[in-house]
């Protein structure tokens, strides 16, 4: 069923989408935040753009933006799946846990910052364009995956990227040029891991008509952490 | 070989003549310092390995031992002190950041003890708690600044969500993972039976307690361990922790080797992986940020529950707090710079943030002359020590007061400020199940109401004293207290006048 939510506020939105049962679909949207907070099980489509903090919290469900989408999307996502057909702000993905984001093009800065795993539970993100500086900034777990896949010519990632990263992997789908700290381990993908990513790449292209033949020339570049205790040496008892 | 520069803080003495060498010391020790000697058949001490915990003190059957202050001192020095001295050992032997535990133990002013509480003579006659009604039951959350009416003249009563306590105090936060399960047990139990709350820290909820959920305050910290949707309604309130006192302005990190078992479930992180608290949160660099995750809070709990915004007591408290009572947090929690940690690094713990008692002084003021005091319940933290420390709070303008160390001291902390070594012989900061077995929860949770109860009548005979019987009323009672030892630009902070006036 489509609902005009131009000129609703947030509390109003959620209100609607709960009164909703299992699928809704939202036009009008600009900027009104906390979309789908806390939320399971539904499925959300949203035409518009909005505001920050989509998705905080989802625990199962999925939403789908047909526009961009700002700042803080998916933060401390537990499960389900966002798909923005266009570009998302900073922060996107922060702490999650579990669960699925796909941008299709691209994402600000902190994208998946302290993204973490436990057990079944490992976040994926897929971003098709470049992300901003301090991707991955304490990632602890799960994948982040950067196709590069923008025209403007600014690299892949800002600056950076994987600063105090103490767990998870992240794709950069080419890498040259860009300056990693210390503390990560920079490899040429191996098959294994290319084997990893493949489900979620297949994804990204399924959801935005991308030809994956033509992402798959490229030789992709896997950041890892070297240690996972990395502030065990800094200390000494008092 | 290198030298070890650091001589042993403490000696053990163990007198001969009561020693029966039965070897508990021995048992008792989790650092290692007793050892028997089998050829002598007595008793041995590495007292390197001592932190003067008491543990071995208080389970010898005999009474044969004593841990007393090594009087092997460097030369005096009122400049270099052996403490200085002796960290700078440290650090030369390591290139480490010095790590210690609990609050700051430096000789900084404490302004409880020179604030003084009022007494009715004369007139206003005191009351007597034991004969007449007492009421500390107190409520935390915004409270409506006018009557407001709907349009055929009935009284809205619809309040915003409040934490109903039944005195104004509360057990502050200490993750699992930090303290033990039985030490959470205590709380949550001891939280329950008397009728306030709980803090489960940062690191999630444990899966057993859920059922305390009605005295539970759920924690969201930068690293957002355990956090989903089940943890978010399990809890009476929900607290954003932006700073704590011990150590402003940086995060917390849980080492590893304190990820075991159900600590990495509950926290949701895998074994042995660090558990780092990013200093900030990411997300939020302004007040507007602030309010951001205040109401995607209240979004995904759909307005059940207060929200409570957790900073440290640092110079700028006031603005600070004048700008979260307008983010739409409910509750502002302010902890002072003596507040407890199972890990901090000195130099932060003893060098920042400053005194709880200025800093709630002066965000009362501030929120009142800005007219917004009843946006926000005030809860301060930060050494509360005593039923008197809290009445004295309340008069200065708290609603409630946190307090972990010594809810931690009547689970039978001895305060050896070693809790990040994990080596906890008490069974509370500790994860080894051979420690944590010693903290017995339906012993902590007893000894725990015990204190609170004992507070809570020695709140009401002070009230009674002072001619009130509401604990609502003493709330930014400034006149009933006076400032000892204090110079003029402290009273004009506390609000009070000095002794005498």
């Amino acid at each position: 069923m489509l609902i005009d939510v131009s000129g609703l506020g947030f509390s109003e939105i959620n209100t609607l989408i709960r009164q909703q049962g299992e699928s809704c679909h939202l036009t009008g949207c600009l900027s009104q935040r906390f979309i789908g907070a806390g939320m399971s099980y539904r499925e959300i489509t949203i035409d518009g753009t909005p505001g920050n903090a989509l998705g905080a919290y989802l625990n199962g469900g999925e939403i789908t933006v047909n526009g961009n989408a700002q700042d803080a999307v998916g933060d401390t996502m537990n499960d389900g799946k966002i798909i923005i057909h266009g570009h998302t702000g900073d922060a996107v993905g922060y702490a999650m846990r579990g669960g699925e984001i796909y941008v299709r093009d691209s994402a600000g800065y902190r994208a998946g910052i302290h993204m973490k795993q436990y057990k079944e539970k490992r976040p994926v993100m897929v971003i098709g364009g470049r992300t901003g500086s301090f991707l991955g900034e304490y990632q602890a777990g799960g994948l982040i995956i950067v196709l590069g896949l923008h025209k403007d010519g600014v690299p892949i990632v800002g600056n950076f990227p994987g600063t105090g990263m103490h767990g998870g992997k992240l794709f950069l789908r080419y890498s040259d040029g860009i300056k990693f700290p210390a503390q990560v381990n920079v490899n040429e993908a191996s098959d294994e891991d290319m084997a990893e990513i493949m489900p979620y790449i297949t994804n990204y292209c399924k959801y935005f008509g991308t030809d994956i033949s033509k992402l798959l020339e490229s030789k992709f570049t896997v950041v890892t952490p070297d240690s996972k205790n990395p502030y065990r040496q800094m200390y000494v008892n008092n | 070989m290198a030298i070890n520069y650091v001589n042993p803080e403490f000696e053990v003495i163990r007198n001969p003549n009561r020693c029966i060498a039965c070897r508990v010391c021995e048992r008792q020790c989790s650092n290692g310092v007793h050892s028997f000697d089998p050829e002598t058949g007595t008793m041995m001490a590495d007292e390197t390995k001592c932190v003067d915990c008491q543990r071995c003190v208080t389970l010898c059957p005999t009474r044969a031992l004593k841990i007393v202050k090594n009087e092997c001192q460097l030369r005096e020095n009122a400049n270099w002190q052996q403490d200085t001295i002796y960290e700078i050992y440290k650090q030369a032997g390591s290139g480490g950041v010095l790590l210690s535990s609990m609050g700051n133990p430096k000789p900084l002013p404490v302004y409880w003890d020179k604030i003084l509480i009022n007494a009715s003579q004369v007139t206003n006659p005191p009351i007597d708690p034991l004969r007449e009604p007492m009421e500390t039951k107190v409520f935390l959350g915004k409270k409506p600044t006018k009557p407001e009416r709907n349009p055929d003249g009935s009284l809205k009563t619809e309040l915003a969500p409040q934490l109903e306590l039944t005195m104004p105090v509360m057990f502050s936060a200490m993750s699992y993972g930090s303290i033990s399960y039985n030490a959470h047990e205590s709380l949550a139990r001891a939280a329950e039976a008397l009728g306030i709350c709980y803090n489960t820290g940062e690191g999630g909820l444990h899966e057993d307690f859920y059922k305390y959920g009605a005295n539970t305050i759920v924690q969201v910290a930068s690293g957002r361990f355990g956090v989903h949707e089940d943890y978010l309604s399990a809890g009476a309130a929900i607290e954003i922790k932006m700073g704590q006192g011990a150590k402003p302005g940086i995060g917390g990190h849980l080492p590893g080797k304190k990820i075991v078992g159900d600590v990495s479930r509950t926290r949701m992180i895998p074994e042995g992986s660090d558990a780092i608290s990013p200093a900030p949160h990411h997300d939020i660099y302004s007040i507007e940020d602030l309010r951001q995750l205040v109401y995607s809070l209240k979004e995904a709990t759909q307005y059940q529950k207060p929200v409570i915004v957790k900073v440290a007591a640092v110079h700028n408290i006031a603005a600070i707090a004048s700008g979260i009572a307008r983010s739409g947090a409910d509750i502002i929690a302010i902890d002072g710079f003596r507040g407890g940690t199972g890990a901090a690094p000195t130099r932060i713990r003893d060098n920042v943030g400053i005194p709880i008692e200025l800093a709630l002084a002066a965000v009362d003021q501030r929120l009142r002359d800005e007219g917004i005091r009843n946006n926000v319940s005030l809860v301060v933290g930060g050494s509360i020590r005593s039923a008197s420390d809290v009445v004295k709070a309340v008069a200065l303008g708290a609603d409630a007061c946190y307090v972990a160390t010594a809810a931690l001291l009547a689970l039978g902390c001895h305060l050896c400020r070693t809790c990040h070594t994990g080596n906890c012989n008490w069974g509370i900061a500790t994860q080894k199940p051979e420690l944590v077995k010693r903290l017995n929860p339906d012993i902590g949770s007893q000894r725990l109401i015990n204190l609170m109860t004992a507070w809570r009548h020695e709140i009401m005979e002070l009230m009674g004293g002072m001619g009130i019987n509401s604990i609502e009323a003493l709330r930014g009672n400034r006149l009933m207290l006076r400032g000892v030892s204090l110079n003029e630009k402290e009273l004009e902070i506390l609000g009070i006048s000095h002794a005498g006036e």
